[in-house]
């Protein structure tokens, strides 16, 4: 049989190959041969064949059947065929074939072997592709290696100990004795490696990265030596020395300074002059301040060098190579939450990147963009950001969306503003929406109440244009048929009212339920809609009509709907008005936002109205108003204008308020034992008598709950019958000073774990010298038998000044709340 | 740690495929696809840099061939393309003048070089000289004809 030709010979070959299908042929062709000549065992040219073998692999074709072959070349004496054969084996196999496990015999042998290059082979391969159990079965090999004096293969050990510690974590521990002098090389391949070493045992255990904390010293040294010391050829790139080894020891300095002082003291300094003295106008320069920048963000650095980190990212963010901005704003969306003063500072430019060409840089921009917006610049900010949403990719359309509406429930400066945000985000990017966001969004609106004619008619004009995008459609259908009374009489404060009558409504209407645009779930929220102005409008007989045509619909859902509205019309006429009335206020689960004092469930669905409210009063234009009114805010809407005055502040104090207590410590943990513990008669005695409320209630003792400044609030104790699990508090609020308190309200939330809920005051007024008092009654809901406890919040003007305090209320008697 | 280094031309040919994690033929595939599109359909005068998965991709081009690298969250994308540069310039002393011929015919000592220079994803030796002097004394090694005839290979 003739010699197999020449690796070279066949690429050439190859390369003239004018198709696909030329190609295969000749590859084909080609593996026959090879075949055959693994099959005759042909020692001599399987070194050449495999070689071929690897070229056609990179081709992209089958080569499994020459994984045995590069095992019988790795155990081959001839080191052509070692490195053709470990290289064979690198590409050739992995660890999900049990095959590999063939090679750690000949691994192990020639670990051993006299000739360093071999042993280098060896190294490499294991420390590419060794699976756990190579691993294993060798660890002490290259644990052996790791203390030659013989650098080339020092540097080959520590690396393949890292992959070792990689696949195997146990073996840790094994590899700590040889690393005691490793810092102490002069070459600096093997200093490197070290490095790499040290950093995967730190990172992966505590006691190790405590045990190796002694080294910053050391590591600071070598960092310094190579700043200091002058030009040396084999390592210098662009006039700086060792840049690889400079980055690693940053990052090991990085790792081992972070939460501990004495480690960040010591390296200080040397930060400091890496940042001030490095180089700029290279990339390998700018790499070493970018790894500087993350060190000294993540250690304890003093507030100096902090300053000057961000700074150098300021400084970044201006440069012209698109790189380095891209990097810069990486870190910079790293450190905006711990760092956010210093951060905000470069705002303008951070805004100035989302009109960036560059995707990459676009994107960072626009996520460093709403991490940096708050109750200051949210303005100028959502301009930009608005802007940005018209202009941007589709891609970033749906991110930006969310970004938008989360930052304005956060920081909305009005109402007005919030609304035309949102109505602005619906039209440029409207198919682009969450589906999620839908129903947030109504929600946001039910709440806005005096809004409401507003929204509905912008939402009206905006349906007129474009009916497309189906969020809009949908929460403009959803705002109709609720509000659409507000839309015929045409009471709009805010702008100009448009005329418009009922059968222009319900031609916009029905024109969504035939249009091919609106999916089923538009149709369905526009049937109900229309459903629901039946009771809004005159033209009962129109929607009667539209209602009955699509009791027949193919779409099931639609056709379920229009089924029991038609029900509605034909026997349960009388029930119309009360079911299709106004939506009382939902409440929100998130704490995002402006958030109730009362705290609930958090049931999202509209149609669920908490059980523990006496049933809502059939006056749909105030129905939001008594709801108000139970929910115990006097005049004050239940959500708190907290936007208008100082946004931050005052809905933190609420979120505080609610936060601390669900986040607060002993509750949850010590509740549950102690009823259980309790001898349970003490409960039923109580609840045996019904006859005797207060006697019964007398096993609860009254408590006084807060008295400073002249206020006193004393609560009482009841027992809900129906429910043993509700208690029933009266506070009691008197004012023992010489002048009124007025516009007095209270507050109060309770951990998550309780329902709440505050009924109408007596009254607003604290008459001065003890005169009398306010009562309000409290419900709580204890269904887990939790320890009560409340945090309140008191407000009232006393001699012409506003006084506000917070309190907690820890000191219930046990009975009120077992 | 590096997990993949990749070459390939502008025509999307696969050149060179180092891979320091365990993946599938399958997989590797996927990547190899996944790569050469999104690197190529990239715009000029854009950054190096984009994201992939939960991997930092850096590539640059010299000349014909695309040098694309697979990083790890907490890995230096700016020293990536110090790294790749360095390679290249490996490349280019071992072979004087490297162009896109030298690396398709002689494949095999690309890797050579690669794996002086790298191994397990990490940088292994940093001094210019080191490597290519590794490998031309490794060289010196292999057998010449003659000798590999003669050698028994057991």
């Amino acid at each position: 049989m003739p010699a197999p030709i020449r690796l070279r010979e066949l690429i050439r070959t190859i390369r003239t190959a004018r198709t696909q299908a030329e190609e295969r042929e000749m590859i084909q062709k080609e593996c026959a041969a090879i075949r055959s000549s693994f099959r005759e065992e042909d020692n001599t040219y399987r070194c050449r064949n495999v070689a071929k073998l690897l070229y056609m692999h990179m081709l992209g074709y089958p080569a499994h059947f020459g994984q045995l072959e590069c095992l019988k070349l790795i155990a081959s004496q001839k080191f052509t065929d070692k490195r053709i054969g470990y290289l064979g084996a690198m590409l050739l196999l992995d660890e999900r074939q049990d095959v590999h496990l063939l090679m750690t015999n000949c691994i192990k042998n020639d670990l051993n072997h006299s000739t360093q290059y071999v042993q280098g082979l060896a190294l490499c391969t294991l420390g590419c592709m060794g699976s756990s159990e190579m691993c294993r079965d060798l660890a002490g090999e290259v644990e052996k290696l790791l203390k030659t004096s013989n650098s080339y293969l020092r540097k080959k050990a520590a690396l393949c100990a890292v992959h070792v510690i990689r696949k195997v974590p146990e073996l840790m521990e094994m590899f700590l004795p040889a690393t005691k002098n490793l810092l102490s090389e002069k070459n600096h391949g093997v200093l490197h490696t070290s490095v790499v070493l040290l950093t995967e045992m730190c990172e992966r255990s505590p006691d190790m990265l405590a045990h190796f904390r002694k080294l910053v010293p050391q590591l600071v040294r070598i960092l310094k030596n190579l700043i200091m010391s002058g030009y040396s050829p084999e390592h210098d790139v662009s006039g700086i020395s060792d840049p690889f080894l400079q980055v690693r020891i940053l990052r090991l300095l990085r790792i081992l300074g972070k939460g501990d002082d004495d480690s960040s003291e010591a390296m200080n300094d040397i930060l400091a002059q890496v940042a001030t003295n490095t180089e700029t106008s290279k990339n390998v320069g700018n790499a070493i301040l970018y790894e500087t920048v993350l060190t000294i963000m993540d250690i304890k650095s003093e507030s100096g060098l902090r300053v000057l980190a961000i700074n150098i990212l300021g400084r970044f963010l201006l440069n012209n190579d698109k790189n380095i901005r891209y990097v810069a704003l990486t870190s910079l969306l790293k450190t905006v939450q711990t760092d956010h003063n210093a951060v905000q500072r470069h705002r303008s430019t951070i805004v100035d990147c989302l009109k960036d060409l560059d995707v990459s840089i676009k994107r960072r921009a626009m996520e460093l963009s709403f991490a940096l917006v708050n109750g200051n610049n949210i303005r100028g900010m959502m301009k930009e950001l608005l802007y940005f949403l018209d202009s941007c990719d589709p891609e970033f359309k749906a991110d930006c969306a969310s970004g938008v509406f989360l930052a304005a429930e956060k920081y909305a400066p009005s109402k007005r503003w919030h609304i035309d945000t949102i109505m602005r985000v619906l039209t440029t990017a409207g198919s682009y929406v969450r589906d999620d966001s839908v129903p947030n969004l109504i929600q946001l609106i039910t709440n806005s109440v005096e809004m409401h004619a507003y929204t509905v008619q912008r939402l009206y004009k905006a349906l007129l244009d474009d009916i497309s995008q189906q969020p809009l459609v949908q929460v403009a259908s959803w705002c109709i048929g609720e509000y659409g009374d507000l839309l015929l009489s045409g009471q709009c404060e805010e702008e100009e009212p448009i005329q418009v009558t009922e059968d222009e409504v319900l031609d916009v209407l029905e024109g969504l339920l035939v249009s091919n645009l609106s999916t089923p779930v538009t149709r369905g929220y526009s049937l109900t809609a229309i459903m629901k102005l039946s009771t809004r409008f005159s033209s009962v007989n129109r929607i009667k009509k539209v209602v009955s045509i699509y009791g027949s619909s193919i779409d099931v859902e639609l056709q379920q709907r229009a089924v029991e509205y038609n029900a509605l019309f034909k026997k349960y006429d009388h029930m119309r008005p009360a079911l299709l009335e106004r939506m009382p206020i939902m409440e929100k689960t998130a704490s995002n936002g402006p958030t109730e004092i009362v705290q609930t469930n958090g049931e999202t669905e509209p149609s669920v109205v908490e059980p523990k409210h006496p049933p809502p009063v059939n006056q749909p234009a105030s129905q939001g108003n008594d709801l108000l009114d139970l929910l115990g805010g006097n005049d004050v809407p239940v959500i708190q204008t907290t936007m208008p005055t100082k946004p931050a502040s005052a809905g933190g104090e609420l979120l505080d308020l609610l936060g601390d207590l669900s986040l607060g410590g002993p509750a949850p943990a010590p509740a549950p034992p102690a009823p259980a513990s309790q001898p349970p008669f003490l409960l039923d005695g109580l609840s045996s008598q019904p006859l005797f409320n207060d006697i019964a209630a007398a096993g609860i003792p009254p408590m006084t709950a807060y008295n400073k400044n002249g206020l006193k609030i004393d609560f009482t104790f009841e027992r809900a019958n129906p429910n043993p699990n509700v208690a029933v508090i009266t506070i009691h609020a008197s004012n023992s000073t010489e002048a009124d308190m007025t516009d007095f309200v209270f507050q109060a939330a309770v951990p998550k774990t309780f329902q709440l809920q505050l009924l109408s005051p007596s009254s607003n007024v604290v008459p001065a010298l003890n005169q009398g008092t306010v009562t309000q009654v409290i419900r709580v809901l204890n269904q887990q038998k939790q320890q009560l406890r409340m945090r309140i919040k008191l407000t009232y003007t006393h001699k012409g000044s506003a006084v506000q305090d917070l309190a907690e209320v820890n000191n219930f008697p046990p009975q009120s709340w077992q | 740690m590096i997990n993949f280094l990749l070459l390939f031309s502008r025509q999307g040919k696969l050149r060179l495929q180092k891979w320091f994690t365990p993946l599938s033929e399958r997989e590797k595939k996927k990547v190899i696809r996944d790569m050469t599109m999104s690197v190529l359909a990239r715009p000029p005068r854009t950054s190096n840099f984009l994201q992939w998965r939960d991997l930092k991709i850096v590539y640059k081009r010299y000349a014909s061939l695309y040098f694309c690298v697979g990083l790890e969250e907490k890995d230096n994308e700016l020293l990536a393309l110090e790294m790749i540069h360095r390679y290249v310039e490996l490349l280019d002393k071992y072979f004087g003048n490297v162009c896109e011929l030298d690396i398709i015919f002689n494949f095999e000592k690309a890797y050579f070089i690669l794996d002086e220079f790298l191994m397990g994803g990490e940088i292994l030796e940093t001094s210019k000289f080191a490597v290519g002097g590794s490998v031309e004394e490794a060289d010196t090694l292999q057998e010449t004809m003659e000798e590999y005839m003669s050698k028994p290979a057991y």
